[in-house]
């Protein structure tokens, strides 16, 4: 760490406990962030693309996720470096804005780092590539939007949908059925969705778990299924043309929540107190059953009494139904949210065409389902699978699916994929280069060079040669001046992704190029990096 | 250090390891197929079992575990190993979907993996040999369930097809030389359930002493209790009462309430008060007219002794588990509250008779001629508590299968058979695909051949000359020809009673290529560091 002394030797201490921190400066600081935040960009690289493989993460504890989500593997990788932690955050944005190319955009950040790298050797200024790269990026954006075009969503069954969720499972481990993992999340959406308003409320599907089976028996419930059973093994196990009425409070004896004693002096007391016990059960079940309801969800436990009274007075009861889950009960039954058993009112009851109780397996579990509600169609996703590990991962992936389908349903302009956008943004930005007068042509053209790392990362994953693919690619697409040239990962014959039908949404190639970019800028901007001694 | 010449900032923490490409590749084959040889020997008709030692302290050695289920060994492992992790993980989902080919599924997935290894040193790209893998898969599949036939679930047929499942089941286990008694008995339990798949209504009683002959089943229902002290020991045409409910003393739920008295008076009359509140509720329970009565919860003396006064036998401190089988084999609702004596009728639960047996050293009560008869005992004898245990696991898996099977009731041919015909299936399909994705079917075939091998190694025989047979057995049609693990030679199935239900294969195929597909996925292995634990 570098010092000021004074006249006589002694040095100025100038930040607290200087002597245990360590300072870098300069081009050394530059050079460190990009290096640590590369480092993460390459692990990424080899996940990207239809051939991309996957990456095994063993948690402190111990346990195993094999996953190619980029942002769950930046997420489980315990990344302590500053800088690449912002890569981190990077990736996470990208899964909370869009859903979907999580990997993508770290990649491309890694790249356009790279380029920043070299031109910080050539020593132009880090402000000089900031304002170049954010030039570029203005282009390339304009650029995509030219290229992107609308598809009719609606058209041949949704099949636009369809083709483009089995883009985004194309590269995960389920990709083997991607046309039916693709088919059931379409449909999924579809159900919950709100065309005229275009929006998707994404709480009304509910993706459950359960190992066993394999990935194949995953399949769409067109209702709720919850991971309960009926409160009382004799209770019948299915109602048709159910009544819900969902409660919030327990079947047990009030207990108010100001500290109170009630004191028992004789014996006349304990009787009244007594027999007012047994009043409450019996008034709890009654108000429960005078409103017409034929089944009772509660969010809290029942006493034996209660319990045996629901049964006796032949009402189905369940207990302990999570929160999230009776809100969910909620908005697609119409049913109320009832907090107090005196404001039971038959208005306050949900409708829905059958629950029932279904079995798994052989280790006894049974599930809920909820069917044919009466509001809002809520869906349930019951993936099954020969292990956890592969049920967390098709989970992930029909999220992504999932995600990409209601961006398209929001806004239904699409790009190509296979790195065809990439390439004609970065032509576009070679072109605009040439019309940059100052030093930042030379990031502009760098920038170029960036995107243009994109499908070169796809070719080498799917075992093409990445230099001759893309210059064919590059070469082709201003010959025929068409820009859904790209990389033919899966070996089908044509590049044109057109053909190939690999849609992407624009909403998420615009924030991915954006939201690199603006991350790079940041990384750039650090020229000073005071840490503890032992980080 | 980078190719300028910088050096690496460390990005990930300390302790953290990260391997890549080839490193992580041989990590997790290293791992994997170190698991599957691990329980291969257990597997088939000759297979070894093994001994489960639990280490660290205050552990005795008394607690060991004898087994030949392959779940039950890979879940007693602690491995560190994350390939590993994931062929325990199948094998675990294995026995709760179907409860066996619990070692079947380690094995294949490992010897997927071997014929993989081999695959990438010839460098084969893995998404070449997994792509391979998928198509052979598929043909497996369709072989499997074509060569699976399927008989009508009433017919004598399915019958006999529920006892040579179960034979086969059983034939790997410690009671091989008795399978066909237990066979028998494991599906004269399951068709009691008449469909239903719920298997704690087949109870097994574990108690050590005669031979493992001397087990049997039980038409009645067995409850591991004994009657209250001053009740009759021998009820016949009993109506029972079952119930949860509170019989030590009653005391008030509502929140805070306390007794407070000043004088020894009402500390009587409370007494007194209390007494009453009990006695009105066996009162209750009186005018439901049950000859038992059986609960949950302990029984204090004092309504025990108002009870037997009555002539009602008392059964105290049913478990829960013990309660739903007398409910649901005595056809009887478990009350907890009592002013409805009107329905009395149908709540009672009705046998034939109820009557104290002493099964060894240990009284226990029998129910015969319940009125709904589900639920069943199975009364496992044995010499020591290590052989109670693994025949209980055999059965449980027998009754698993069993289950599965009156499910499903597609059954297929077993002694290798089915994989002999799969591996056939795909090595036909490799001949017609175009690419290097041939390879990798192949090498599916080769793996699937390994289950009938290693069952052969395991026999002692010579495998090489038995599988090729096999093979030619196969070609000229022979359909249902198979590994006759008695004599050492190919048998025909059907005249040895050989058979498998399909499901179990099913997932054990589906199982096993899906995670040797995820473990060949993997390029890159990061392990977080260890959290640290705060040693007291």
């Amino acid at each position: 760490m570098s010092l000021a002394f004074d006249d006589y030797g002694r040095p100025y201490i100038i930040l607290r406990d200087q002597g245990q921190k360590k300072r870098m400066k300069g081009l050394e600081a530059y050079k460190s962030n990009i290096l640590a935040a590369k480092a993460i960009a390459n692990t990424l690289q080899s996940s990207l693309g239809p051939k991309g493989m996957d990456k095994m993460l063993v948690s402190p504890d111990g346990d195993v996720s094999v996953t190619n989500d980029g942002a769950t593997i930046v997420e489980k990788m315990e990344i302590q470096h500053p800088t690449a932690k912002l890569l981190v955050e990077l990736s996470q944005s990208q899964d909370a804005e869009i859903g979907d190319g999580t990997t993508g955009v770290v990649v491309l950040a890694g790249k356009l780092l790279e380029q920043a790298l070299t031109l910080l050797d050539k020593g132009i200024h880090p402000l000089k590539i900031s304002d170049g790269f954010d030039r570029a990026c203005d282009v390339a954006i304009k650029h995509l939007e030219q290229i992107a075009e609308e598809i009719d969503i609606q058209a041949n069954d949704h099949e636009a949908l369809i083709q483009a969720a089995c883009t985004a499972l194309g590269s995960k481990v389920v990709s083997k059925r991607k046309r039916e993992l693709g088919k059931i999340a379409v449909t999924a959406v579809l159900d919950v969705a709100d065309l005229t308003r275009k929006d998707v409320n994404l709480d009304l599907i509910k993706i459950q778990t359960k190992t066993g089976g394999s990935v194949e028996d995953t399949r769409l419930i067109s209702g709720i299924l919850i991971d309960k059973d009926m409160s009382h093994p004799q209770m019948q196990k299915e109602v048709t043309d159910a009544k819900i009425c969902l409660l919030t409070c327990p079947f047990e004896p009030p207990k108010p929540k100001t500290k109170h004693n009630i004191n028992i002096s004789n014996a006349e007391d304990y009787n009244k107190l007594y027999q007012q016990e047994q009043q409450y059960f019996i008034d709890m079940v009654k108000l429960v059953k005078n409103s017409g309801a034929n089944i009772a969800l509660c969010q809290w436990g029942f006493d034996d009494e209660a319990n045996h009274l629901l049964l006796q007075n032949n009402l189905p009861a369940v207990r302990w139904v999570s929160g999230t889950d009776v809100e969910l009960i909620a908005m697609a039954t119409g049913a109320r949210i009832i907090p107090r058993f005196q404001e039971i009112t038959p208005e306050k009851l949900g409708k829905a065409g059958s629950i029932k109780e279904v079995q798994f397996g052989t280790s006894n579990e049974r599930m809920l389902v909820i069917e044919n509600c009466q509001c809002t169609k809520a869906v349930t996703i019951l993936i099954r699978g020969g292990s956890q590990m592969i049920v967390d991962e098709a989970k992930r992936s029909i999220h992504d699916a999932i995600c990409v389908i209601r961006n398209l349903i929001k806004d239904n302009r699409i790009v190509y994929g296979g790195g065809s956008a990439e390439l004609a943004c970065a032509l576009q930005v070679l072109q605009y280069a040439d019309e940059v007068s100052s030093v930042e042509q030379y990031a502009v053209r760098s920038f170029a060079d960036a995107l243009e790392g994109i499908p070169s990362c796809l070719a080498d994953n799917c075992g093409l040669n990445p230099i001759t693919s893309v210059a064919q690619a590059k070469s082709r697409q201003l010959s025929e001046k068409n820009p859904r040239i790209g990389i033919d990962c899966m070996d089908l014959g044509t590049t044109d992704m057109k053909e190939q039908r690999i849609y992407e949404t624009l909403s998420s190639k615009k924030q991915q190029i954006q939201l690199a970019t603006q991350v790079v800028k940041m990384i750039l901007k650090i020229d000073d990096v005071i840490a503890p001694d032992d980080y | 250090m980078d190719i300028v010449g910088n050096v690496l900032p460390q990005v990930l923490k300390d302790e953290a390891t990260e391997d890549k490409g080839e490193m992580a590749r041989l990590q997790s084959f290293v791992g994997a197929i170190a698991v599957a040889d691990l329980v291969k020997t257990t597997l088939g008709p000759k297979g070894m079992d093994k001994i489960l030692k639990p280490t660290g302290p205050g552990q005795e050695m008394t607690h060991i575990t004898v087994t030949n289920d392959g779940a039950t060994i890979l879940k007693s492992m602690y491995v560190e190993n994350p390939a590993a992790k994931i062929l325990i993980e199948i094998s675990k989902t294995q026995d709760e979907e179907v409860g066996d080919g619990t070692t079947t599924v380690a094995v294949l997935a490992g010897e997927l993996l071997r014929e993989g290894e081999k695959l990438i040193q010839k460098r084969i790209h893995p998404q070449h040999v997994i792509a391979g893998w998928r198509i052979a898969r598929d043909v497996a599949l369709k072989r499997l369930r074509d060569i699976s036939t399927e008989n009508d679930i009433n017919s004598q047929e399915f019958h006999d097809d529920l006892v040579k499942i179960a034979r086969t089941t059983l034939s790997s286990k410690l009671i091989t030389s008795d399978r066909n008694y237990f066979a028998d008995l494991c599906v004269k339990a399951v068709l009691r359930l008449k469909g239903s798949s719920n298997l704690d209504y087949i109870q097994i009683i574990k108690l050590p002493g005669g031979t493992i002959r001397d087990s049997y089943l039980d038409d009645g229902f067995i409850l591991k209790k004994q009657i209250t002290i001053g009740c009759k020991r021998r009820i016949e045409n009993a109506k029972i009462l079952v119930a949860n409910t509170a019989m030590d003393y009653d005391k008030i739920k509502i929140y805070g309430t306390k007794v407070k008295v000043n004088s020894m008076d009402k500390v009587a009359e409370i007494e007194a008060a209390e007494k009453e509140k009990m006695k009105h509720k066996v009162d209750k329970i009186l005018k439901y007219q049950p000859t038992v009565f059986v609960n949950r919860q302990l029984i204090y003396n004092y309504p025990e002794q108002l009870l037997a006064d009555s002539g009602i036998t008392v059964i105290e401190h049913a478990d829960f588990e013990g309660m739903e089988r007398v409910a649901a084999a005595t056809g009887a609702e478990i009350l907890s509250t009592f002013d409805a004596p009107e329905r009395s009728q149908q709540v009672l639960g009705h046998c034939d008779l109820i009557e104290e047996i002493m099964i060894g050293e240990e009284k226990m009560i029998k129910f015969t001629g319940c009125k709904k008869n589900e639920a069943c005992t199975i009364v496992l004898r044995g010499a020591s508590t290590h052989i109670l245990d693994e025949v209980d696991r055999s059965i449980h898996d027998a009754l698993c299968v069993l289950i599965t099977t009156v499910k499903n009731k597609r059954v297929v041919w077993g002694g290798g058979n089915s994989e002999m015909q799969m591996a056939a299936a795909c090595e036909e399909e490799a001949k017609k695909v175009q690419g290097k994705q041939a390879f990798a079917i192949e090498a599916f075939a080769r793996a699937l051949r390994q289950i009938p091998t290693i069952i052969c190694d395991n026999g002692g025989y010579d495998s090489a000359e038995l599988i090729q047979n096999f093979k030619v057995e196969l070609q000229k049609g022979n359909n249902t020809c198979g590994l006759n693990m008695t004599d050492g030679t190919i048998g025909n199935m059907s005249e040895l009673g050989v058979k498998e239900c399909l499901r179990v294969k099913e997932q054990a195929l589906m199982a096993a290529s899906e995670a040797a597909e995820l473990i060949m996925r993997v390029d890159n292995i990061v392990k977080c560091a260890p959290r640290k634990r705060e040693r007291a």
